[in-house]
């Protein structure tokens, strides 16, 4: 006798959620934004196929503001594990127009972030599409099932979702429909990251506390990544011990003050920690909703 | 009031994370359902739960305080209620509509709340809740005591499986804490319990508003609000609770397919998640339906073979025989294998607006199995709030009932009883691609288990080459008087001439026999359309090419017929002849008197008629002749050998 303790459990559902999606849909993709959640999920997915190699492309949406540390992961990883990678960008004449700086948060996450990934979707006929979303996360995913169906035009309906009973997923779709499909939704932050420490799963080092330029504005710690950044009168960076708990585009994503440099530090300052993980996020304020309205509009 | 030793080693964070991860590691994980009629206070019971585990930050609490100045129904005090209530929709309406799915953690378990809405017309969003949960708790306004909804939401606990019931009388705080109202509403509920067959009741007083028995006291004591309680808080309860998924590996041995890994020709691995049992590398199993015995050659897992694997992990055994074996197979233990048959009794829950067909064929999703089943009118319906039994011929949206069901391939199964994992399906139709109910297996009819298609020895293939021909079924459909007859009656001549073995059904005729018993209603009409399948593909198998003519004005059942049928063997040929032609030309005068109102459920006027999407053959009567349009027909399916 041996009792699956609740990370055993949710590993098992989560391999048994990706062995259905290749068993049923047609073109599977792995949406890698290349953060912790992505690398727990491509983690859970080659063990779901070990001994074959992972039977999916990785799809990376690219808003070319993204921080180098992830870029480099994330080839770094592709490399070791022989994965196929395919990058999906705005339209370089639009993505000269529109920047994190000048452009509004609405705007600039639609046109950076959800036309290139819906754009990608479509080319390359996806039919399924793993998400590393959580249900923990926010209170519009409370509500998202594990396989959430998309119309052809990659909107969420939130009053036509598919009932979802014990572990029998329905996928059936009409040409043109999509699955998005989120085999961790049932985990929560701490889940992760003891998965992540437990496995020893290699993430970005971003995660990590270590001297980065810093600037302070609106409340946030923006890190300066590159010479692309724009520094407001009297800003001047200053090196200061930070790390992150999100990873977004790189002058959207705030920075938290910290001497973490190990998992387990990590983990300690997650639970003493006062405020969620998608604070540090500009994208996700405005109003509460907000959240919802991206979602159906085609956001994951 | 809230102490939280719960989370005595809340303090270890700080000084020694390493020893506090260790010993979270190796929780066990409890899934629990609430349930509850509106304002019984689930949604502030459970934003309580998340608040005292901790599982709210500053930011989401700031928000939650504005949120409740805007929305709130507790006045000044934070209204716990709106941490959960997730869709925009929703808040502004001030009730939950859908499944939600919450988390938080106490040190000795993690827990998965799905909170499910009080409304009777979402019984199927309780359904969805129930069927993943181990526990219920059901919530009583103590002010209203037990509700016809609270009996209908504990006749769905115990439907869907649930063996342990925490009955929860809310509200305490505003009876002043009486022992009476307490003790009253736990009997009045004991009695309801034993009726409809849940054995295992845990009562608790407790004020979700005020925090009173959710969350243990250091000292071990009830709330000072209830000094006459002597039970465990509720979080005390949900923590000791014996898992379901822990019981499922005293059971025998089972594994549905998911995936066959092949990486190599020197590979063949069967994936699965363990549904019952434990498994060794050495065990005898059998794979099911096909009956073959073999051995587990070993259990394969990314971190390494495994010596054992145990109910609700995710493994993949090679096998020692090359055995056939593949998705949807289960894979049991020898000694104790899984039943398969194709023909059942279920209790069905109706999910859908469109009311079940029966006689339609329905994908059904079992395990890892799909499969097409054809659904009885059902034996009768329950009325959840009396048990009763009541007169049914369908099943509306959120509707529960009893039905017998046929399926076109043998399916491995257990009682829903024994096994939630092979007892439990879903049905999906066909077209939509919607899941319209969800499905426990009570038991198999077939009397003799092991009764199997009979082998003939003359094959259909035999049989056809015999004839030196290619059975087909040329399937006519069109409006009534577009010319369907006229035509297959043409071909059927020119075959004959080309001495082409063949046989026409034509509608009217049908129905003067084999089909004299059924009217024109929807059921009947699909009803009619799968006999004549039957009979068609019989003809089929003894080689002939078979006619059909019959108005068939539903897409699912000509699939139906399709489905049955080896591939490229059913030919569809769509008369399409406009209505208005079809009507001026009224052979029958059946459209006068449609249009008169003395004939119902009339294709074209007052029922509907779907058009085919992809038929093989289209032709019309207004630009061709029938013994031109026959003539582009017999073009179209030859050589037929």
């Amino acid at each position: 006798m041996k009792a699956l303790t609740h990370l055993e459990r949710l590993e098992a559902e989560a391999i048994h959620i990706f062995r259905e999606v290749v068993a049923e849909a047609e073109k599977p993709v792995m949406l890698y934004s290349v953060g912790k959640d992505s690398s727990v999920m491509l983690h859970l997915a080659r063990k779901a196929f070990h001994p074959a190699p992972v039977p999916f492309p990785m799809l990376h949406v690219a808003s070319g503001w993204d921080f180098r540390e992830l870029l480099a992961h994330r080839d770094r990883t592709v490399a070791e594990y022989g994965l196929e990678l395919i990058v999906a960008e705005n339209e370089d004449a639009e993505r000269d127009r529109i920047n994190p700086f000048d452009t509004g948060s609405a705007l600039y996450s639609q046109a950076q972030l959800t036309d290139p990934l819906k754009r990608a979707l479509t080319q390359h006929g996806f039919d399924a599409a793993f998400g590393g979303g959580r249900r923990d996360e926010e209170r519009a995913r409370a509500k998202e099932r594990i396989f959430s169906f998309r119309t052809a035009t990659h909107r969420w309906d939130p009053k036509n979702q598919r009932p979802e009973l014990w572990n029998l997923y329905n996928t059936k779709k009409t040409v043109g429909e999509s699955i998005r499909v989120f085999p961790l939704s049932n985990w929560t932050e701490l889940d992760i990251w003891q998965y992540i420490a437990l496995e020893e799963i290699e993430i970005v080092p971003l995660y990590l506390s270590g001297p980065r330029p810093v600037v302070e504005r609106d409340g946030m710690l923006l890190v300066v990544d590159d010479d692309r950044f724009r520094l407001r009168p009297g800003e001047v960076p200053q090196t200061r011990s930070v790390r992150f708990r999100t990873l977004g585009c790189y002058p959207l994503t705030g920075a938290t003050p910290s001497e973490a440099t190990d998992m387990n530090a990590i983990i300690q300052e997650m639970l003493l920690a006062t405020g969620s993980e998608r604070q540090g996020r500009a994208i996700d304020k405005g109003q509460a909703a907000s959240m919802e309205d991206k979602k159906a509009q085609g956001y994951f | 009031m809230n102490e939280r030793p719960i989370f005595e080693t809340d303090a270890l964070i700080a000084v020694d994370i390493g020893a506090y991860l260790e010993a979270h590691q190796s929780k066990s994980l409890l899934r629990f359902i609430t349930c509850g009629s509106v304002d019984d206070g689930k949604s502030t019971l459970i934003g309580r739960l998340l608040y005292d585990s901790k599982m709210i930050f500053e930011d989401q609490l700031a928000a939650l305080e504005a949120d409740s100045a805007r929305h709130g129904t507790q006045g000044d005090a934070v209204d716990f209620a709106l941490l959960v209530d997730g869709l925009a929709a929703e808040r502004e309406q001030g009730i939950t509509i859908d499944v939600a799915y919450r988390f938080f953690a106490t040190e000795k378990r993690k827990f998965i709340v799905a909170d499910t809405p009080g409304h009777e017309q979402y019984t199927r969003n309780m359904v969805t809740g129930a069927s993943t949960a181990d526990l219920a708790v059901i919530l009583v306004d103590a002010r209203k005591g037990v509700l016809q909804q609270t009996r209908r939401h504990s006749y769905l606990v115990h439907l869907l499986g649930i063996r342990h019931v925490v009955l929860a009388v809310n509200k305490m705080d505003l009876v002043d804490y009486d022992r009476e109202t307490f003790e009253a509403i736990r009997e009045d509920y004991a009695t309801f319990a034993s009726e409809v067959g849940i054995e295992n009741v845990t009562a608790i007083p407790i004020s979700g508003f005020r925090g009173d028995n959710i969350t243990p006291r250091e000292d071990g004591a009830p709330s000072p609000s209830t000094p006459w309680y002597d039970g465990p808080s509720l979080i005390e309860h949900l923590e000791s609770v014996e898992l379901s998924a822990t019981t499922a590996q005293d059971r025998a041995f089972r594994m549905a397919v998911q995936w066959v890994n092949r990486p190599a020709q020197d590979f063949r691995g069967f994936a699965g998640q363990i549904a019952s049992g434990t498994v060794r590398p050495g065990d005898a199993v059998r794979i099911v339906p096909s009956g073959k015995v073999t051995t587990v050659a070993a259990i394969h897992t990314f971190d390494g073979e495994l010596a054992e694997a145990v109910a609700g992990q995710s493994v993949t055994l090679t096998l020692a025989d090359e055995v056939d074996c593949s998705r949807g197979d289960v894979i049991a233990a020898a000694n104790d294998p899984v039943e398969a048959s194709d023909q059942f009794c279920a209790t069905m829950v109706w999910m859908d607006e469109t009311a079940m067909k029966p006689g339609r064929g329905y994908w059904l999703k079992l395990g890892t199995k799909a499969v097409t089943a054809m659904i009885q009118p059902p034996k009768y319906e329950i009325d959840m709030t009396r048990l009763d039994r009541l007169a049914a011929k369908t099943l509306e949206l959120n509707a529960i009932g009893v039905t017998e069901f046929a399926t076109d391939q043998p399916i491995a199964f257990e009682p829903y009883a024994t096994s939630r994992e092979l007892g439990g399906f879903i049905l999906i139709d066909k077209f939509t691609n919607a899941t319209v109910a969800a499905g426990m297996i009570e038991f198999s009819l077939r009397r003799a288990q092991n009764v199997h298609w009979q082998p003939t020895t003359i094959t259909r293939e035999e049989h056809a080459a015999l004839k030196n021909q290619t059975p087909r079924i040329l399937w006519f459909t069109g409006l009534s008087g577009s010319g369907k007859s006229t035509i297959a009656n043409e071909v059927e001549k020119q075959l004959a001439l080309m001495n082409r073995h063949t046989f026409l059904l034509d509608g009217d005729n049908v129905r003067h026999g084999l089909n004299k018993d059924l009217g024109f209603t929807e059921t009947d009409r699909i009803e009619n359309i799968r006999r004549i399948g039957e009979v068609a593909k019989l003809m089929a198998d003894a080689g002939l090419i078979v006619l059909t003519a019959f108005i068939s004005p539903f897409r699912a059942e000509r699939r139906m017929v399709r489905d049955m049928l080896p591939e490229g063997e059913f030919v569809e040929i769509f008369v399409d002849t406009p209505l208005e032609v079809a009507e001026r030309r009224d052979v029958k005068g059946l459209y006068k008197k449609a249009r008169a109102g003395e004939l119902k459920n009339f294709t074209g006027i007052d029922s509907p008629y779907e058009a085919p999407e992809a038929a093989e053959i289209r032709v019309n009567t207004v630009d061709m002749t029938p013994a031109e349009a026959a003539q582009y027909i017999i073009q179209q399916i030859l050589p037929l050998k």
